[in-house]
């Protein structure tokens, strides 16, 4: 199954060589044009059979992880994390160090250790470490150097009646979207570009952009899920099993309006399970995109996932599917009548 | 000046729902200029052909304005800000949405101590009487402007919005008044600068100007018991050093304040603390473009009761229209 194949590849910002090599090998099989680019990012062209016009679709390859900045006693290693990750769900977590992928997991001085003032606030990471099952630090040295890369560990699993528990469906469910959306030809030039960096601050997306050049471009992401105990009502930014979940505006987009209008009725007049992203926190590649060159046309289709930038991320294979159905659904319409583009293009088309 | 800022504030033009302001602009400088046209992200370009230097002047239409995030049962509003909005300037306001619904802003009293006060815990009243009323009216990302009329009082006008209608009102006055010049203008009416200057940077991109000047409003430091800041209103225009967006090109801040002297145009210069500003975007764009910024001192930014001198906007006309014909 492709999406589990995805997401247990390891990619951590900077280093997604893993993914994409995947990725491209199955792009392969689709009968298109390939291309890393020096930010690393995969650019698949499907060549249309008649393009007026240069549709982008994004989807990145890296996921939150960490990174090895120095040794503790006891042969024990320090890390910090790259991208946003938050402490608190860290303490016992299994991860994999490096190219070699040796396992360690995050630890810190045990409870009955520590004093009052300790037990009471959250351990930062500064006092975590990593167990590599090194002895000395020069073990630990040799094993995971500084600037080793080390990526969660964990196993894709189906369960309920229709959730994946999951690492990294932060985008990897996007780049099985897009794998998708190659199995078919278009009239348009289709520009499926798997990015790098974006937990880091939209990179990779930047630069692919600005090489594309999209008439209009989508973005397919997984987005947060705060459907959970605790939450207002009002605070929940998507529901899971909802459907595909459009973005009307986060911290570094203002979707175009008619694109994600069009999209919205597009799938309600197709029973495609749709809702609207809530809140309006968080950022993804749409924000670099949106604002590449003289500025493009975005909107953002996405897949809910609870306990994001974890190990458990969990999804609905319903919503998954929707969001796959609705992309495939806009660029067929797309395809159909590439006047459409044209219009979004042009802000000419009213919903 | 009063009417034309009453007429631009009037409108509404929260960031990223920018299409009425643009409609007024554009009926304002009709005929004016050689061409007029809108770019991808929604920014009013309007052009001056010539065969001289390509100077891009950009003041922001867009304003501060919250977007509908949620209508519970009650027909009760949670909302979001777009740009920063404080939530004590919002509480107890009127909102007005596009179609023209009303709300009040008020907060969830259970709050135990007002420090604690967030938008989060805030929601918007359109009377309605419960959540299918309420849809009726506002849907889930709407946006909404605060209320606030323009009055005059004295050389003063009190509005919402005048960060950045005043700035458009300039741009405006200085289209109607072009002096003859061989250089090649753009008008640039921006989107989205509240949320990150986003029209600003895209259109630097395609105009690609030699030069380049942001008209926008800056905060002042003439009330009492404020935060200290040279800059006061009815001072005339204010030519900015930098703030945190910008240090500004020497040239281009030489060329306004020698202008100004000439002419004998009163102005006034600012350091901003905090802020930015379109030029922040236009001086890095493509291989970096000299910029500078007239601003027009501005009270009480982003509430809904802006204050700000009518002179130093006919100021600002008079050192704009000076420097375009240089």
């Amino acid at each position: 199954m492709l999406l589990k194949e995805l997401t247990e590849k390891n990619g951590v910002s900077g280093n997604e060589h893993e993914v994409r090599e995947f990725i491209k090998k199955e792009a392969e099989k689709l009968n298109t044009e390939i291309r890393t680019d020096s930010a690393g990012n995969l650019i698949v062209l499907k060549k249309g059979r008649n393009p007026r016009y240069k549709v982008m679709l994004s989807a990145h390859m890296d996921e939150v992880g960490f990174i090895v900045t120095g040794y503790g006693e006891y042969g024990t290693i320090k890390f910090s994390p790259v991208g946003g990750i938050d402490p608190r769900i860290l303490l016992g977590k299994k991860v994999v160090v490096g190219e070699k992928k040796i396992p360690g997991v995050i630890g810190c001085k045990p409870v009955h250790m520590q004093d009052r003032d300790e037990r009471g606030s959250n351990v930062k990471i500064n006092n975590m470490y990593i167990d590599i099952g090194a002895e000395k630090k020069e073990e630990a040295e040799k094993l995971a150097p500084l600037g080793e890369y080390i990526a969660f560990s964990a196993e894709y699993v189906e369960f309920g009646e229709d959730r994946i528990k999951a690492k990294a469906l932060d985008d990897r469910a996007g780049c099985a979207v897009l794998l998708d959306a190659l199995k078919y030809d278009y009239d348009f030039d289709l520009y499926a570009c798997f990015t790098t960096q974006e937990e880091v601050g939209l990179r990779g997306a930047k630069v692919a952009a600005y090489t594309v050049e999209p008439d209009v471009a989508l973005v397919i992401e997984g987005t947060t899920c705060s459907d959970v105990p605790g939450v207002e009502k009002y605070e929940h930014s998507t529901t899971l099993g909802k459907g595909a979940a459009l973005t009307i505006m986060d911290r570094t987009t203002y979707v175009d309006k008619n694109l994600v209008n069009y999209i919205y009725n597009l799938a309600r007049e197709n029973n495609i399970d749709v809702q609207f992203k809530n809140t309006t926190t968080g950022g993804n590649d749409a924000g670099a995109i949106h604002q590449s060159r003289s500025g493009v046309k975005v909107a953002s289709i996405s897949v809910p996932c609870r306990y994001i930038h974890s190990p458990v991320s969990v999804m609905s294979r319903k919503d998954f599917e929707s969001v796959k159905s609705l992309t495939k659904l806009v660029l067929s319409k797309f395809s159909e009548n590439q006047d459409v583009i044209c219009a979004i293009k042009e802000g000419r088309l009213l919903c | 000046m009063f009417d034309l800022v009453k007429r631009l504030t009037d409108v509404f033009g929260t960031s990223g729902n920018e299409e009425d302001i643009r409609a007024l602009i554009t009926e304002e400088i009709k005929g004016k200029v050689d061409d007029i046209y809108t770019d991808a992200l929604g920014n009013l370009i309007a052009v001056k052909k010539g065969s001289g230097k390509k100077i891009m002047m950009a003041a922001h239409m867009d304003e501060i304005g919250i977007m509908a995030t949620y209508v519970d049962d009650k027909g009760f509003i949670r909302f979001s800000s777009l740009g920063w909005v404080s939530q004590y300037f919002a509480l107890g306001q009127k909102v007005r949405f596009k179609n023209g619904t009303t709300g009040a802003v008020f907060y969830e009293e259970k709050l135990d101590d007002m420090k604690d006060l967030k938008l989060s815990r805030m929601y918007i009243d359109i009377g309605a009487k419960n959540r299918e009323e309420a849809e009726k009216k506002v849907k889930i990302g709407d946006t909404a402007c605060f209320v606030g009329d323009a009055v005059q009082a004295g050389d003063m006008i009190i509005s919402k919005a005048l960060d950045n209608r005043s700035g458009c009102a300039v741009l405006i006055k200085a289209i109607q008044n072009l002096p003859p010049t061989d250089n090649e203008l753009y008008f640039v009416f921006t989107v989205q600068e509240e949320l990150g200057l986003r029209g600003a940077r895209t259109a630097a991109y395609q105009l690609q100007p030699d030069m380049a000047i942001a008209i926008d409003v800056t905060d002042t430091g003439d009330m009492p018991e404020c935060h200290t800041m040279a800059v006061k209103c009815g001072a005339g225009p204010a030519i900015k050093i930098k703030d945190s967006s910008v240090i500004c090109h020497p040239e281009v801040k030489r060329l306004l304040e020698e202008t100004a002297k000439e002419v004998g145009i009163p102005y006034q210069l600012e350091i901003l603390e905090h802020g930015g500003t379109d030029a922040g975007a236009i001086h890095t764009s493509v291989g970096g473009v000299p910029t500078g910024a007239i601003s027009i001192p501005c009270r009480y930014l982003h509430s809904p009761v802006e204050t700000a001198s009518i002179s130093d906007m006919e100021n600002a006309v008079k050192l704009l229209v000076q420097v375009i014909g240089k």
